[in-house]
């Protein structure tokens, strides 16, 4: 109850898909973080999606230059970031221009009208202002003089009128709490911390944010309240995790469960950098970050760590896989462990640098001249870039193969809750280096051989530097089966080709097969999905069910190589749709290893698919 | 900032148990270079040359690029590794950045080191990585049949440049100078003794040492250092640095170097001048500036070259600092723990 009373009315909802936007230093990335924690903290599960410009600071107040934050929080287990927000927080006029057109009739829209001058408005295309005429009939618009009722409310403190505007994020984030009964002690608290150096400034933000709070109480814009329940969820401890440092995690599990030192070779390239910047915060567990000169030192230092038997990363989006390719080539036929992760991003070229696409697919099957197969594993959602990292390491350590981790953008940024793993479970990547001769010489006397081969595995030794009696040379050159000398023997060549291909193909044998979810069992259409599409696959496999359609969904872990099930699972359905963020490079696999039929469904707009047009893709498929 | 111990290049590798022979350190690998190529003079000094330092061979390593020079590590019986063109300083970074118990040698060509791997050398450099960057130059491509190289005089005829070249060569040591080396030198393949004394002077620095080494190819750019070697021309090309010395050559030293009141560098008559007025070589002044000039005095066209130990001083190398920051961090905090890392951050508890 406000400090005058205003009852207001209390609805319950299940799911609210609420976006923040405003200019790229409106602080909006920072605001959404926070209400994400609150909503995370009163345990309703939740999807996030960051969607920020390239530029660090894109010209203020054009559409270009417009930042937004997406949650989707629900009373139960959520899949996506949403399709349609129901809130819009616009705080300036691009804000809400480049936006309003995601919104459906009826969604809210807060706006910051003090931003709304006529200068403002003419620089993205306004012709009259679209708080006055009648052209947002269709929203619950709640036009709020966000700055200049943060500035009052601030007016005691001694801060810079500067300061006092930039405290207007904190003003809206404490209206949103209020109007959905948020809890904000994390957020003070993080303000305090936030501005440790400046008390003045952490009492005046959380000042702002606390006047946003008794705003929403006290006004009559504001006639509803909304509560969601918390998710039923598995009992456990929880926290949110986005891509990226979910994958830094895994990679520090992976050294601690090997026992080897973690080695990252990387060179700055968004959207991959900040598992560079977590991996260096972390020396107490003996990580080794070093930022190269170029991507292709990035790789060739993790090379040459893993040659002296520590985890070799690098970490890079596409640009940087087209510099590494080389390299990559070489740890094939060195046979070494090599973990490439690639954040993918839309290319050509530059492209996109901050927009999800997963068009790097091909580019890491069959990117390196020769015969160079390498294996590649893909995280489904942010938490999951935890496993996949593990398991990207597992195979490269055990088969002595660069293998490539697929992430992108939007597993990358994005967050979701995750219930934190027991750490004694994790899987045991413990390796053996080799430490004694294994080939007898024709005179007796014993020697090593680097490429005599474990016969279930086929991977080679891993001899480290140290090891007396071990000593050996290898090479890019093609090597003699067994001794490892150089050898341009036309047979030997078409053995060793053969042997590495025959190595990764087998690791099919130790990966799990693809699992299907076909609850009736009957299901004829099959949606066969990798990587960060899970999530809108998955929330629109749940709709198309409840409108009593039948479908089976699979989603690959693995793409090299892929499930030894993989062709039954398709061959037993009558149709299998593939939706990807590309031009269909996962079909172009699949149609020609299995010859199957498969249907292709791509865009490429660098943001996810909305579960309402793969709703519409289904549908098509099922009825046709 | 100050300098960690240790200060000698291979004071964390581990020693031999007993002093290995030229032998042991020769790999049963047939050797593939041309006849005459002046690469197996470096490789017999190598060879005879890494038993002395007393190391484990394990202990040892050899990384290339490609080349002719790359295939040296085949030859070396250590661990070794004939790697991409060019990327050779970056793979070792890697190397030596985790492995401080090694010893690791990187070998390349003028083409390796200073064309298309010119960015990973300068890094290298200028990070301080304990690494032994040995620069084969033979001023041509070799493996390649024949193409002028980064450091071929302007024009050279060759293959690719029938109306003679027009690029401006990189002088090796003026680059690594400029680019923050702590050690810099350079000797020439036929000299055994001088040859020796440097890499000895390499491998007990700690940090990256370049040394350029000027070698015949034979079959391409045969002769190309001749006026360094022949007995009539030598005396007066070849300027022998030493530190702590004054700066002379020539038949009976007759020839000095000092410093021009113009700035820069004059060469002498030691007779007209006095002993008194030449520039002592200091290999260990900080700043480059001398270093630079002498790097500068002549080059191998108007027959005046400067060898031995251009430059060699002393400043943190990059992987110790990498390990005490890790052991710092270890110290203070204690080792890491896990489930700690994971659950970091805000969490909250669904019963
Ligand atoms: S081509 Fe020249 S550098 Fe290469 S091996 Fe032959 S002589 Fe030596």
């Amino acid at each position: 109850m406000g400090v005058r009373g205003v009852s207001k009315e209390v609805r319950q909802k299940d799911r609210v898909i609420i976006r923040f936007a405003g200019d790229s230093g409106d602080g909006m990335q920072l605001t959404g973080d926070r209400f994400t924690s609150e909503t995370a903290e009163l345990g309703n599960d939740l999807s996030t999606l960051p969607d920020f410009p390239a530029e660090i600071r894109a010209p203020a107040g054009t559409l270009p230059g417009v930042s937004a934050f997406q949650l989707h929080f629900a009373d139960h287990d959520v899949m996506t970031p949403g399709d349609r927000p129901d809130v819009l927080v616009a705080m300036n006029p691009a804000a809400l221009k480049a936006n309003i057109g995601d919104l459906p009739a009826g969604a809210d829209v807060i706006v910051n009208t003090d931003e709304f001058t006529p200068r403002a408005l003419a620089k993205v295309g306004y012709a009259a202002n679209p708080l006055e005429d009648d052209s947002l009939s269709a929203y619950q618009v709640h036009a709020i003089p966000l700055t200049s009722l943060t500035v009052k409310a601030l007016e005691t403190f001694e801060i810079s009128r500067k300061d006092a505007e930039r405290a207007k994020n904190m003003f809206a984030l404490g209206l949103l709490s209020w109007l959905y009964h948020r809890p904000v002690e994390s957020t003070l608290a993080f303000l305090q911390r936030k501005f440790a150096a400046a008390p003045e400034l952490a009492r005046a933000n959380v000042t702002a944010s606390n006047a946003g709070w008794n705003f929403g109480e006290t006004t009559e814009a504001f006639t509803v309240r909304y509560e969601v329940k918390p998710a039923v969820m598995p009992p456990g401890l929880y926290r949110n995790i986005t891509g990226n440092i979910a994958l830094a995690y895994g990679l520090i599990a992976s050294s601690q469960r090997s026992g080897l030192p973690l080695f990252l070779g990387s060179y700055p390239i968004t959207p991959a950098s900040d598992i560079l910047h977590e991996l260096s915060k972390h020396k107490r567990f003996g990580v080794r970050t070093f930022q190269a000169e170029d991507e292709i030192a990035g790789v060739g230092a993790a090379l040459g760590a893993a040659f002296g038997g520590a985890i070799g990363v690098t970490t890079t989006s596409g640009p940087g896989v087209d510099l590494k390719s080389e390299t990559i080539g070489l740890a094939v036929t060195l046979e070494l462990p090599l973990v490439v992760c690639d954040i993918q991003r839309a290319g050509p070229s530059t492209g996109m640098p901050t927009k999800a696409e997963q068009s790097d697919l091909l580019l890491a099957m069959f990117g390196r001249h020769g015969e160079a197969p390498v294996p590649i594993v893909a995280p489904l959602s942010p938490s999951d870039c935890f496993d996949a990292a593990i398991e990207a390491v597992r195979i490269a350590l055990k088969y002595r193969t660069p293998v490539f981790l697929l992430s992108d953008a939007y597993l990358a940024n994005g967050s979701e809750p995750w219930l934190l793993p027991d750490v004694a479970s994790l899987p045991d990547l413990r390796v053996e280096f080799a430490t004694e001769p294994n080939h007898t010489k024709a005179d007796g006397t014993a020697e090593f051989w680097p490429y005599l081969r474990d016969p279930e595995t086929l991977a080679r030794p891993w001899a480290v530097p140290g090891t007396a009696g071990l000593e050996h040379r290898v090479g890019g050159i093609e090597k003699a089966d067994g001794s490892g000398n150089i050898s341009y023997d036309p047979s030997n060549h078409d053995t060793m080709v053969r042997l590495r291909q025959a190595k990764i193909d087998g690791i099919v044998r130790d990966i799990p097969p693809l699992a299907v979810d076909d609850p009736t069992g009957d299901a004829e259409v099959l949606v066969l999905g990798w990587g960060s599409t899970y999530g809108p696959i998955g929330a629109a496999v749940r709709l198309v069910r409840e409108s009593g359609a039948k479908v089976a969904q699979a989603h690959l872990r693995h793409l090299n190589p892929l499930p030894a099930n993989t062709g039954d699972v398709l061959r037993a359905y009558r149709r299998v749709l593939i939706p990807e963020m590309n031009l269909g490079q996962l079909a172009l696999l699949i149609r020609a290893r299995y010859l199957v039929d498969a249907i292709s469904y791509t865009q490429v707009r660098g943001m996810p698919f909305k579960s309402d047009e793969l709703v519409d893709a289904l549908r098509d498929v099922i009825d046709t | 900032m100050t300098i960690p111990e240790p200060r000698n290049g291979m004071s964390l590798v581990p020693a031999a148990d007993a002093k290995a022979t030229k032998k042991e350190f020769t790999s049963d690998q047939e050797v593939r270079w041309c006849p005459g190529c002046g690469d197996y003079a470096i490789l017999a000094a190598m060879q005879s040359f890494l038993p002395e330092l007393g190391l484990r061979r394990e202990n040892v390593v050899c990384i290339s690029g490609i080349g002719c020079a790359a295939r040296f590590p085949y030859y070396l019986n250590t661990y070794g590794m004939h790697s991409i063109h060019g990327r050779a300083p970056a793979i070792a970074t890697g190397l030596a950045t985790s492995r401080p118990d090694l010893s690791v040698w990187v070998v390349g060509g003028d083409g390796d080191f200073m064309s298309i791997g010119g960015n990973h050398l300068i890094h290298a450099l200028r990070r301080n990585v304990n690494l032994k960057l040995l620069m084969f130059n033979n001023r041509i491509y070799g493996l390649t049949k024949g193409q002028y190289s980064p450091t071929s005089e302007v024009g050279k005829l060759t293959k690719s440049t029938p109306y003679g070249s027009i690029d401006f060569p990189f002088n090796p040591v003026s680059l690594a100078l400029g680019a923050e080396a702590t050690f810099v030198a350079r000797t020439i393949d036929s000299d055994r003794k001088h040859l020796t004394s440097v890499l000895r002077a390499a491998a007990e620095h700690r940090g990256a040492a370049f040394v350029e080494i000027l070698q015949n190819c034979d079959i391409f750019n045969d002769g190309a250092f001749d006026l360094l070697k022949k007995p009539e021309t030598r005396d007066t090309a070849v300027v022998r640095l030493e530190h702590g010395q004054p700066v002379r050559f020539g038949v009976d030293g007759q020839k000095g170097v000092r410093l021009s009141p113009q700035g820069g560098l004059d060469v002498v008559d030691v007779a007209a001048v006095g002993e008194d007025a030449l520039l002592v070589h200091d290999a260990h002044a900080p700043e480059p500036a001398t270093a630079f000039m002498l790097s500068r005095l002549g080059n191998v066209d108007d027959g005046v070259t400067p060898v031995g130990v251009l430059r060699s001083v002393e400043r943190p190398t990059y992987d110790d600092q990498v390990r005490r920051q890790i052991d710092d961090a270890v110290a203070t905090s204690g080792p890491g723990d896990l489930a700690a890392l994971l659950a970091s951050g805000d969490t909250w508890t669904i019963s």
